[in-house]
This record gives structure tokens, sequence and C-alpha cells, in this order.
């Protein structure tokens, strides 16, 4: 036991160090307050639905569940980079939104199906994000605005290992900051 | 807020330390001709009324069971038991077809255990080796693994890579969907295993310094990839590439002195070295392809890699003197990260020629490739530092789990760790 201990010491300052880093993540952690928190019993205003602090988005085509902006996945054949034509009239809609709002930024997060070798697949997701990127510029949004990441294949939406589920983790995915 | 945290992690880490099971399934391939005919008497203690913690002889016939070496017998066929030199009948043993008697005993001592073994060669009757180790319960599996590597050496003539240790990627998924990742470093047979990071970003690619005490790896927690070397044991740790884009496959230079990368600020992912003292960054690969998973050639001079500039994924060497490079595998069309044996004269690599992704070892002198496993689903293969043995990752429906499979393709036997999915093994250099 005296030696899982010394190693516990050793390790809780890596899981301290870790958890705060963790707290910069975009990704929710159980201190978020949500509505429930900050909407007291009696006279208080109504809490906003969603946590969003960008003003910009209220009221915009970003929110609106019918317009083609609210498509932000794009997905790909296996092993391929390339834009397949049934996407180019969703990115065409954000590239629109984005030059028109030259302030606005997103990150195009790339991905990739588990077949295949691991680090491979992080070149392959970012060729897919790169792919993306492209065309927006060639459509006229800015340099500026665009943001890529790959995660390879090490962020899948969808576990099983048939093509049903490879076909949804294929993807390259729009996040508007 | 930190205290609190500091306090479950605490306590989540001795409970972690606590559960150590690791259940193995050994499945023999092919038959085990030309594997050495062994028995390891179950280890006992006269003068003891408990048994020890540990069974040290069943952990020793684990060991040269999972390195195809070896085929020891089943306790249940054993004639006799002894467990002293004089009580030992070879003729019982030359009936069961056994060149080799491994006997011992685990005896209490001090707060410890005083552990001693003995080899016989059955048809010589004479012992070959023997040796008392004093160790406390803490280490008694420590000093099993180190009896099975005497054993190894002396009957084959070179190390054996048990007391060694694998380090490996866990990823769990708790109650309310949220991913932990965690970088673990085990026992080479899977056992007592301790995180060294913990993460809810993903990790990917640990490698062993070649001093053993210091692994790289890829961490997402900025929410970019980025390069990390921590020192195992004290747990510090340093940024070494965070560039923009690719920072990824980390490959120690067998000097330990560089880590070749892979680095796509440039434009494309390729391949650079850098020198861990100076920072000094260089080029390695130019080229538009995905150039990626380098490994070094134990001589420093050359370094083998993954690249599709042939538009699918094959394995190349390039000199680093001259940047002359070669391709090197022609048989299937998918052919991946590729591992070097300690020897550098074997590759084992991830290959496609129709039957899903498999482990494949490659000659390098001929050219001769031979595929070592057949599930489809492996990756990620690292040499035990003996050559003997390669550990990879599978799977099995969703599970993700580790497996080590003899050189020969003869044994392969899987270690299921308890809870989440594992992957990404390294297995470590010799331990000093």
């Amino acid at each position: 036991m005296k030696v899982f201990s010394k190693l516990c010491l050793a390790v809780t300052p890596l899981v301290l160090l870790v958890a705060c880093a963790s707290t910069q993540e975009k990704a929710a952690t159980p201190e978020q307050p949500s509505t429930e928190q900050r909407t007291a019993p009696a006279a208080q205003p109504e809490a906003t639905p969603t946590p969003a602090p960008d003003h910009r988005l209220h009221g915009s085509p970003l929110e609106d569940p019918n317009s083609p902006l609210s498509k932000r996945t794009i997905y790909f054949d296996f092993d391929k980079a390339d834009i397949k034509p049934e996407f180019r009239p969703i990115l065409q809609a954000h590239a629109e939104y984005l030059s028109a709002n030259p302030s606005v930024k997103i990150v195009l997060e790339g991905n990739t199906d588990e077949r295949g070798t691991r680090e491979y697949n992080m070149g392959l997701g970012e060729r897919r994000a790169k792919a993306v990127k492209s065309f927006l510029t060639l459509q006229g949004v800015r340099d500026s605005q665009l943001q890529t990441v790959s995660y390879g294949e090490e962020r899948p939406v969808s576990m099983c290992s048939a093509e049903e589920c490879w076909s949804l983790n294929r993807r390259v995915e729009i996040v508007y900051r | 807020m930190r205290h609190r945290i500091a306090a479950v992690a605490f306590f989540v880490c001795m409970l972690a330390s606590m559960d150590a099971a690791a259940i193995l399934t050994i499945v023999i391939t092919q038959g085990v001709k030309g594997a050495l005919p062994i028995a390891i008497v179950p280890f006992g203690c006269d003068t003891a009324s408990t048994q020890p913690p540990e069974n040290v002889s069943g952990v020793i016939t684990a060991d040269l069971q999972r390195s195809g070496r070896f085929a020891p017998l089943a306790d249940r066929d054993m004639i006799s038991r002894p467990r002293e030199a004089s009580q030992i009948n070879y003729g019982d043993w030359r009936k069961l077809g056994v060149d080799h008697l491994v006997i011992g005993r685990v005896c209490p001592a001090g707060d410890g255990y005083e552990v001693r073994f003995q080899l016989f060669d059955v048809l010589r009757q004479v012992q070959l080796t023997g040796l008392t180790y004093r160790t406390d319960r803490n280490r008694l599996r420590r000093t099993a693994h180190e009896i099975a590597d005497v054993i190894y050496e002396t009957l084959l003539g070179e190390p054996g890579a048990f007391a060694t240790r694998i380090a490996y990627v866990t990823e769990v998924t708790d109650a309310t969907g949220a991913r932990k990742y965690s970088l673990e470093v085990a026992d080479s047979d899977g056992y007592n295993p301790r995180p060294v990071l913990v993460s809810a970003q993903p990790l990917m690619s640990p490698a062993w310094a070649p001093d053993g005490n210091r692994l790289a790896y890829v961490s997402f927690e900025s929410g970019t990839p980025a390069v990390y070397v921590q020192d195992v044991n004290a747990g510090s740790r340093q940024l070494v590439s965070h560039s923009p884009g690719l920072n990824g496959a980390p490959a120690w230079s067998p000097d330990g002195k560089k880590l070749a990368l892979v680095l796509s600020k440039d434009g494309s992912p390729n391949i650079y070295v850098l020198d861990l003292g100076s920072r000094g960054l260089q080029q390695i690969t130019r080229t538009l392809a995905i150039d990626t998973e380098p490994t070094w050639a134990p001589d420093g001079k050359s370094i083998v890699f993954t690249s599709d500039r042939g538009s699918k994924p094959q394995v190349y060497r390039i000199t680093l003197a001259t940047g002359e490079t070669q391709r090197l595998t022609f048989d299937g069309d998918y052919n991946a990260r590729p591992t070097m044996s300690p020897n550098g004269k074997y590759l084992a690599l991830v290959n496609n020629s129709g039957r899903g992704f498999n482990i494949a070892v490659m000659d390098l002198a001929t050219g001769a490739m031979q595929v070592l496993t057949e599930s489809g689903r492996d990756e990620s293969p690292s040499f035990a530092p003996n050559g003997s043995m390669i550990i990879y990752a599978t799977k099995e429906g969703t599970r993700g789990l580790l497996s080590v499979v003899s050189v020969d393709g003869r044994v392969r036997q899987r270690l299921v760790l308890e809870g989440g999915q594992a992957r990404e093994p390294a297995w470590s250099p010799y331990l000093k």
C-alpha cells in the first residue's frame, strides 16, 4: 500500500493540473450554472433559454431551424476529402453568412471513421477540415474567420463498426464561436 | 473547489490502486511445435500457514506461455510436486515429455518473503540455475517476472522481457455520457495499472524514452493536439510542441536526445526532428501528402514512416543524411504505422490486404511479410525490448482490448483490463 500511496500523491497534482486546464474547455462541466440555478423562485427576469453569451447570435439566421445554416455537419466518403455536391448549398449558405459578417469566426473540426491507423487519420481529418476551409475561402470568406482542427478518429459520434456508424463519423463539424 | 477536486482525485486514485485486476485469455493459434516443454511446479512453503498474496509460479507460467517459446505443463497433469531437489523423480517428468523442470518456494521472511527457484534439465538430471530473492509483498509479481526472465534467458540464450512495463490509453464513458481518458502504465502482463495522466480530452500515441523514465504523448487538453514529455516517476512534464495544425506521433531517437514528430504547420503533415536539448527543429520530409508515424532505425541514421504520397498509405524509409527515400511495402493496398524491432531487422506494421486491418511483420532484408493476426481490427503494434513479442490493440464489438502475439505468430494472449477501453499500447525498454 505504501508504494501506491506515494504514487497517488504524485498523481494528484497532475489530476489537479488537468482538472484546471480542462475547466478552460468549451465542454460543459458540472460547475457550469444551469438555467435552474440561475432562476431564483420569485421576482427574477426570465432566464434566457441558452447560456450563449454572444448577443450577435440572438434572432439571427444561425438560430433559424429552417435555414441551411442550421446544418453544421458535412459528411465524406471513405478515405476521401472532397466536398460532395449535396453539401455545396449548405456551405454556400455559411459562406454568404460569414462574408456578410466578417467579425464572425468558425472552427472546422475534421474527423474520420475508425478504420486505418490513428495518426494517419489525424492527417485525413485535417485534410477534410482544410477542404471545407478552401471551399469557403473560394466563396469569399476571409482566412482569418476560419480555423481548422483535426480530431482524427478520436471523437466519434457513433460507436458501431459498420457503415451506418462509420458514415456518421466521417465528417467536418462547423462550430460557430 | 480545488481542494475538493484534489480530495476526490486522491480518493479515486487510491481506489484505482486497489483494483488491479487484469484477466488473461490465452489463445493458442497453432500447435506448440517447437515450443519447449517445461513444467513449473506450484511454489509453496512447508513452514507457512497462509498463502502469499501472489501466485508466483502462476505468473512465471503465464509469462513463459505468452512468449510462444514454451509449452508449460498444466498443474493437473503433474504426477508429483517436488519442492526440493531431493524430491525430484526425473522419470516422472520424462514420462510427461517435459525437458525442463522448475521448482521453488515462497516463504515468509521478516516483513516480506524469500522466494527461491531452481531450474533443472530433466534429461541430463542437472540443475542449470537457481536463485534466491528477498522481496516484500508489493514486489512479489515483479520477482516472478524476474525469475521468468532468468529461465527464458538460460534456456534460449537471449534476454527475457517479462520484468518490463507497458503504457496505454484508456477511455471510460460515465453515466452522463462524458468521456474520461487516461494514460496508464502497468506491468507487461497488464497487472498493477496506474494512471500517469487523466484528462477529459483525448490522449494518443504514448512513446517510451530509451531510458524507460519518460513518456512522450499527444494530448488534446488545450483544444488542439500538442506533444508533451512526462517523467513517469516524478510526474513532472513539459510541453514540447504546440505549433498550429497537427503535433503528433512522437518517436524517440535511439540516443534519447531527439523526438521525431509530425507537424502540419508548413501546409501538410510532414516529419520533423526536434532536438530536445537545443529545441532546434529539422524538417525531414517535404511532400504535400500525409507523412506520419515515424519510427527510428537503431543506428539513428534513418526513419521509417507512413506516407500516402503514392495515393494510399504505404511504408517508406528515409536516410537522414541524404534525404533519399525508398518505398518498403508492396503487399496489400494499405500499410501503415510501422514500428522497428529492437535489432533493426524487422518492422511490425498494420496491413490491409483485403481482410481488414491486421498486424504483420516484415523482414527488412528480404521484404517478406507475414500477417500475424486476423481480427481485421488490429492496430498500434509495439515490440517487447527483446523483439520476441508484439503488443497491439484490437477490438471486440465496441470494446477496445490489448493483445500480445509472439513474433512468429504462434501464441496470442489477450489482456482484458477491467472497465473501459484500452488502446495504443507501448512496450517499455528494459527497466534499469
